[in-house]
């Protein structure tokens, strides 16, 4: 691998050291960047990218060590490595302390540059490729959620197939929590770009402002409070895909800003002026028809065709013949080894409360409802009772209450499931749907106590 | 053809060692060697505590001289560069002017007999290594290509004599754009 895609900057006072290393490190191939100040430095480090940086220890102003901090702040990913004179050397080892990678001593030994650089250098790929592998993994085990028996769902699997490894845009559609985002995640994890990123930014959950701001990146200092230099989502997908969820919620404004990218690959962060060239490939999901966006004035049409490529329509889960149960036991058994409780199937009566219910919020309502149950179910089955959140399957085998006020159901109800979990308190809270802070202060306000 | 002044300073090395050297270049880099007769003042470029000589400074002296094409300056003195313990050689990246010095490829330097031509074995691949880079080459990946890294002499024994073949491309596209 050539050296020129590794960036290396020299922060030294004294121009004969700069200047030294700045030839030395040429001569490798390396993209050579140097500051003679640790104002400079930072400078340099919000402009691009600098894969291991250089610092000397003593300099006016600002020293070495300051300028440690700052970097482990603004770059994280920097490989720092110190220079030291000889009388510093403790220094040095405090630098390793608070994030140095290693150091180095003046005179420097070109030998012992070579080294440390080319270790420096190990450590940054291996992070690198640890990153993409997480991705990886994370992405390869996620799509194994997309379970399915139903010829629905099959001719959807066959679709995904064919259309994975080409690189064209794809737009998924279906009602809320069908697994638009599993779709496109399995569209992802079977291209050719799989080894690179899958970057998923849901449209509907930011306002403009802040969506822009999150898919272009930001220069320092672009708006009040932008501190720091950020990569937005489309530099973060360069290589891989970018899964735009809820497109129709994008404003008209954006819509422009975000058409010229996916025409032109190119873009600048906002209060940047360089152009920014990527490659990644869009997938995009709604859950609205953009047919109406559009007659409404509300989508441009050109962004319209522009990502209406190729469609996939996602069925609701009630219309997806016999894939509730499988579903449901999947889930089990996911949830079941999640929480290491030993629950291994679901009861008849379970099962035809599930397939009488007409699962509006689809497999995700599903998946909430599985995981409720796993924790109220006493092993090693989950039967109907256990599953609280399905409309009509009340728990019949608590007694009847007699009528009282809000505050008294609430106490009641609270008490029962805290008994169901075996006062796990964690375990109530998911029930619940609230944090355990509110449980606690619940638990006081009604002096619940274990039995 | 563009003519490669070989200067020799502080050389201390048997005579000959020159002109063999420069017919050892002469046809990696296509040009017509000629060794500079009479002593260079390079007095200014000692560093007296160190006891070495600054390569930046003697770069910039050669660039001095009245002749046209490459300059190799040739030592047997110790070399070093502001930050570094000591260089074997240095050359101005895409310029004309680089140095060379034989004090770290004698075999004597650690403690061994001497090897006279293994010196001069070493001498012409530093030569060319640093020549390259004034015809614009970086490092290369290529362990037996000249233009590998190298900082010690044992390394330099490891690396052949020749530019590889994307090396060798590239000196030719640089001379063709000459």
């Amino acid at each position: 691998m050539s050296n020129d895609r590794y960036g290396i900057l020299i922060v030294d006072d004294e121009f004969s050291v700069r200047d030294s290393l700045f030839h030395w490190f040429r001569k490798d191939g390396f993209r050579v960047g140097a500051a003679e100040n640790a104002a400079a430095a930072l400078q340099e480090l919000q402009k691009e990218p600098w894969d291991v940086a250089l610092l000397d220890i003593k300099m006016p102003g600002m020293d070495g060590m300051e300028l440690l901090r700052r970097v482990r702040q603004v770059s994280p990913d920097t490989v720092v490595l110190m220079l030291t004179a000889h009388g510093t050397v403790e220094t040095a080892v405090e630098a390793l302390k608070i994030g140095a990678y290693d150091y180095l001593t003046k005179p420097i030994d070109p030998d012992e540059l070579v080294r440390v650089v080319t270790k420096a250098l190990q450590h940054r790929r291996l992070a690198d490729e640890n990153a993409q592998l997480r991705t990886k993994i994370a992405v390869l085990s996620e799509s194994d959620e997309l379970v399915s028996g139903s010829p629905q769902m099959k001719r959807v699997m066959d679709m995904i197939d064919s259309l994975a490894p080409t690189d064209v845009t794809v737009l998924i559609r279906g009602e809320s929590g069908t697994g638009k985002e599993l779709v496109a995640r399995a569209i992802h994890a079977r291209s050719n770009r799989r080894f690179f990123p899958h970057v998923a930014i849901n449209c509907g959950a930011l306002p403009e402002s802040l969506l822009e701001s999150e898919l272009f990146g930001h220069e320092r200092g672009a708006f009040t409070g932008a501190q720091h230099r950020r990569r937005g989502k489309l530099e973060q997908a360069d290589g891989g895909t970018l899964f735009l969820d809820e497109v129709g919620s994008i404003s008209l404004r954006t819509q422009v800003e975000l058409l010229r990218v996916l025409e032109t690959k190119e873009f600048a962060r906002i209060g940047g002026q360089k152009a920014i060239r990527v490659d990644f490939r869009v997938v995009c999901a709604t859950n609205q028809s953009l047919e109406e966006l559009v007659a409404k004035k509300e989508m441009r049409e050109d962004l319209y065709f522009r990502i209406n490529v190729f469609r996939i329509d996602l069925p609701p889960l009630r219309e997806r013949d016999g894939d509730v149960p499988l579903l449901a036991r999947h889930f089990l058994k996911h949830f079941a080894t999640k929480t290491d409780k030993e629950v291994t199937d679901l009861a008849p009566d379970a099962l035809a409360a599930l397939s009488r219910h007409s699962w509006p919020g689809n497999v995700r309502e599903l998946k909430n409802v599985i995981e409720r149950a796993v924790i109220l179910a006493e092993p090693p089955v989950v039967r109907a009772k256990d599953l609280v959140a399905v409309a009509g399957v009340a728990a019949p085998a608590e007694a009847p209450e007699a009528l009282g006020s809000l505050a008294d159901s609430e106490k009641a109800h609270i008490a029962r499931v805290l008994e169901r979990c075996g006062w796990n308190i964690s375990q109530a809270a998911r029930v619940l749907e609230v944090d355990r802070v509110t449980l606690y202060n619940k638990i006081k306000k009604y002096g619940l106590r274990e039995q | 053809m563009t003519a490669l002044w070989l200067v020799p300073f502080e050389l201390h090395d048997p005579p000959g060692l020159l002109p063999w050297l420069g017919h050892r270049l002469e046809p990696t880099f296509r040009v017509q060697a000629r060794v500079l007769e009479g002593p260079l003042d390079v007095a200014a470029c000692l560093d007296k505590r160190r006891g070495q000589y600054d390569t930046r400074a003697l770069l910039t002296r050669l660039l001095e001289l009245p002749e046209q094409g490459l300059i190799l300056g040739v030592t047997s003195a110790d070399l070093f560069l502001s930050i570094f313990t000591f260089v074997i050689g240095e050359a101005c990246l895409g310029g004309r002017a680089a140095v060379v010095s034989t004090y770290r490829l004698h075999e004597e330097r650690y403690g061994l007999p001497p090897d006279p031509d293994r010196m001069r074995d070493r001498l012409v691949k530093e030569a060319v290594h640093e020549l390259g880079h004034c015809h614009g080459l970086v490092h290369c990946g290529d362990s037996r290509c000249v233009m590998h890294a190298s900082s010690a002499a044992e390394d330099v024994d490891l690396k052949g004599y020749e530019l590889c073949s994307t090396c060798h491309r590239s000196v030719a596209n640089a001379r063709g754009r000459g």
